[in-house]
């Protein structure tokens, strides 16, 4: 697209939909990314911003756990119909309990209770009220106070302008592997352009997927004309067969039922009864490990208890767990329910949409991921700043600044620096607020949204330079002093917690420290600008009002 | 990119130029975005209807069209900005995607 409709390159023209695909929607871009990036510790953020459940320590021993529990359950629930345990993991300290009380068949969702066990010792913990890591989840993809059909709509154009400014940038690459090397610091544009190429291909194959599973992830929101077309309109025989794993034929994975009933009337031991059957597990299953004991009429005839296999061994199946039925007073193995086979195309879709998701990573990649997601984030940070910077020429050749330029300085300081300093700020209410004030869900929340406000009438009145360094520093203070927050209002603190082996916590407070000193390094790098930019005696005489950038 | 001419023009005729370039950009926007839509949802429906002639299950069929057009979708905003003529553009996405959509409809009525 050239202004004089002259001819132009295939690189050229991809150039100027890159530029503009990016910069449309980029804010939001980055919005996503950033929450999206941090979601992959959602499960560690809840827990730290849960400081009641740091004192929770697994001793290891998984029968003493299902044991504690166990006996905890009694007290809690005797006359529940079920009771399901969520055993600790590596991003859980504590036994997440539910269970469903008698006559709450027909309830649905709402009819199951929750509560959290302290791992030890089976006493249930009250956490304080907070939203934890699923408010920064949610917003990923839902934003906040809409509709959530408009606003997966919303992140559904978004995400596809990403493909297309994904596909755009890798066009109007020749060099795309020689650039992967290529850094120069100090070059003004042209380091900006190569921090943003290097973070595009870095993790290049993360962004793709990322982008495309994306929007597979809200296809039944954006796409829903074929399965209407060739359903007719029915989308619950279309779910029906989706959940039956689109194997064909009838396999609808549902555990079957066991057919003899229980001649026993006497009420089993569980505590003793389930040693035998997670050693079985541990027989069945080397090396994996049991994530859910399910106990089925508990302390009545014909109970039954039901392990299933912490995450799933194949990402085909997208958490179809193996499970081992046992019958409560004999301790005999029961029909095991076989996984439904999955067809190719669901398979396909199951393991993009798994890597976008992170189920079942280890520490390992989860780490990968967010690290990617971290280099996501940059690039299209770098990319929002890039747009500034490349018009620099242009500005001084007009003597002013065009509003179109302001706009996009300023509100890339509200998103990039402003978002950080909401989230952190976000964390920081969590502490501060009292754990049984009335509403506090809701107040940190406003919170992150005053934080984020205040940012952007900071970053308008501002000039732009002194706004990026103002709220850098800002951020990089804000996330520095949480972990040292943490241990004062009852968690448990980097030291306490690495030597407890409780690394999900600790690895929330090292994000912050890692976070900080991104920001503390952009800050320090800021300054150092302004101080050469000041300090030697200038060879033309500069504009009052100077663009500036980072 | 160019959001200026590179030499300087008469005023007026700088005018025309923008407005030109501004108009260019709308089309081929709408045409992109609406038209892409249009089209890679025609194309995923007759997919859907074509694959298990194939030997697909139904759902596999609505599955892989699905994800396909997405890439559809994708393919089909590059090509519109990639080619010299705006108008080129506009029609070569807006004909299938109307006679792919019209078909996909008779068809839907008649089975």
């Amino acid at each position: 697209m050239r202004i004089d409709h002259k001819p132009e390159g295939i690189r050229q023209s991809m150039s100027w939909l890159h530029t503009w695909t990016g910069i449309v929607l980029g804010w939001l871009l980055y919005v996503i990314f950033f929450t999206g990036t941090l979601s992959y510790f959602q499960d560690e953020i809840s827990l730290w911003m849960k400081p009641e459940l740091h004192r929770s320590v697994p001793t290891g021993d998984v029968d003493q756990t299902v044991q504690a529990t166990l006996a905890g359950m009694h007290t809690l629930a005797p006359n529940a119909t079920a009771w399901t345990l969520n055993l600790p993991t590596e991003r859980r300290t504590t036994v997440a309990a539910s269970w469903r009380e008698p006559g709450s068949e027909n309830a649905g969702r709402a009819g199951t209770k929750r509560a959290e066990l302290d791992a030890a010792t089976g006493e249930q913990i009250t956490p304080r009220e907070t939203r934890g890591g699923g408010f920064l989840y949610r917003f990923h993809f839902e934003l906040h106070s809409m509709p959530r059909a408009v606003s997966r709509w919303i992140v559904g154009i978004a995400t596809m302008f990403m493909l297309v400014a994904i596909i755009s940038g890798v066009i109007t690459h020749k060099k795309i592997f020689t650039d992967f090397f290529t850094f120069r610091p100090r070059k003004g544009q042209r380091s900006w352009l190569d921090a943003h190429n290097v973070t595009a291909v870095l993790a290049l194959p993360f962004h793709v997927m990322i982008t495309f599973s994306g929007l597979l992830l809200l296809m039944g929101t954006l796409m829903a004309w074929p399965v209407d077309a060739v359903y007719q309109g029915d989308r619950q025989a279309y779910n029906a067969e989706r959940r039956g794993g689109g194997g064909g034929g009838g396999g609808d994975g549902a555990p079957r039922r066991g057919t003899r009933p229980m001649a026993d009337a006497q009420p089993v031991d569980l505590a003793v009864a389930i040693v035998p059957m997670l050693a079985e597990a541990k027989a069945q299953w080397p090396g994996r490990a049991v994530g859910t004991v399910t106990v089925n009429k508990p302390g009545k005839p014909g109970a039954t208890i039901e392990l299933r296999e912490h995450g799933s061994e194949s990402l085909l199946s997208r958490g179809a767990a193996r499970r081992l039925r046992f019958d409560a007073a004999t301790g005999t193995l029961r029909e095991q329910p076989a996984p439904a086979p999955q067809s190719a195309a669901n398979a396909i879709y199951n393991v993009v949409v798994v890597a976008h998701l992170g189920d079942f990573a280890g520490p390992t990649v989860r780490w990968l991921l967010f690290l990617s997601g971290v280099a996501g984030t940059a690039m299209v940070g770098t990319g929002l700043v890039l747009w500034v910077v490349k018009r620099l020429p242009e500005r001084r050749k007009l003597g002013r600044t065009p509003w179109g330029h302001h706009l996009v300085e300023k509100s890339n300081i509200a998103v990039i620096t402003g978002l950080a300093m909401a989230t952190a700020g976000y964390f920081w209410l969590n502490r501060l607020l009292p754990a049984d004030m009335a509403g506090r869900t809701g107040w940190e929340i406003n919170g992150f949204f005053i934080v984020w406000l205040a940012s952007l009438v900071h970053a308008v009145l501002r000039p732009a330079r002194a706004a990026w360094i103002e709220q850098s520093i800002g951020a990089a203070v804000l996330f520095a002093l949480l972990p040292l927050l943490n241990p004062l209002t009852g968690g448990h603190g980097l030291v306490s917690s690495l030597v407890l082996g409780q690394l999900s916590i600790a690895g929330v407070d090292l994000a912050m420290l890692a976070l900080a000193s991104i920001f503390a390094t952009i800050a320090a790098h800021l300054i150092g600008k302004a101080r050469k930019t000041a300090a030697p005696a200038r060879p033309a005489p500069a504009a009052p009002s100077a663009p500036v950038t980072p | 990119m160019h959001t200026t001419p590179s030499t300087p023009a008469p005023a007026q005729a700088a005018s025309t130029t923008l407005t030109r370039y501004r108009w260019a950009v709308a089309v081929r926007s709408l045409v992109a975005i609406f038209g892409g839509y249009a089209l890679s949802a025609a194309c995923a429906i007759w997919l859907g209807h074509l694959l298990p002639a194939l030997g697909m299950t139904r759902l596999d069929a609505v599955l892989t069209a699905t994800m396909l057009a997405f890439v559809v979708h994708a393919c089909a905003a590059i090509w519109v900005f990639a080619i010299a003529s705006t108008w080129r553009a506009a029609i070569g996405i807006l004909v299938p995607a109307a006679v792919l959509a019209v078909g996909a409809w008779a068809y839907g009525g008649a089975a």
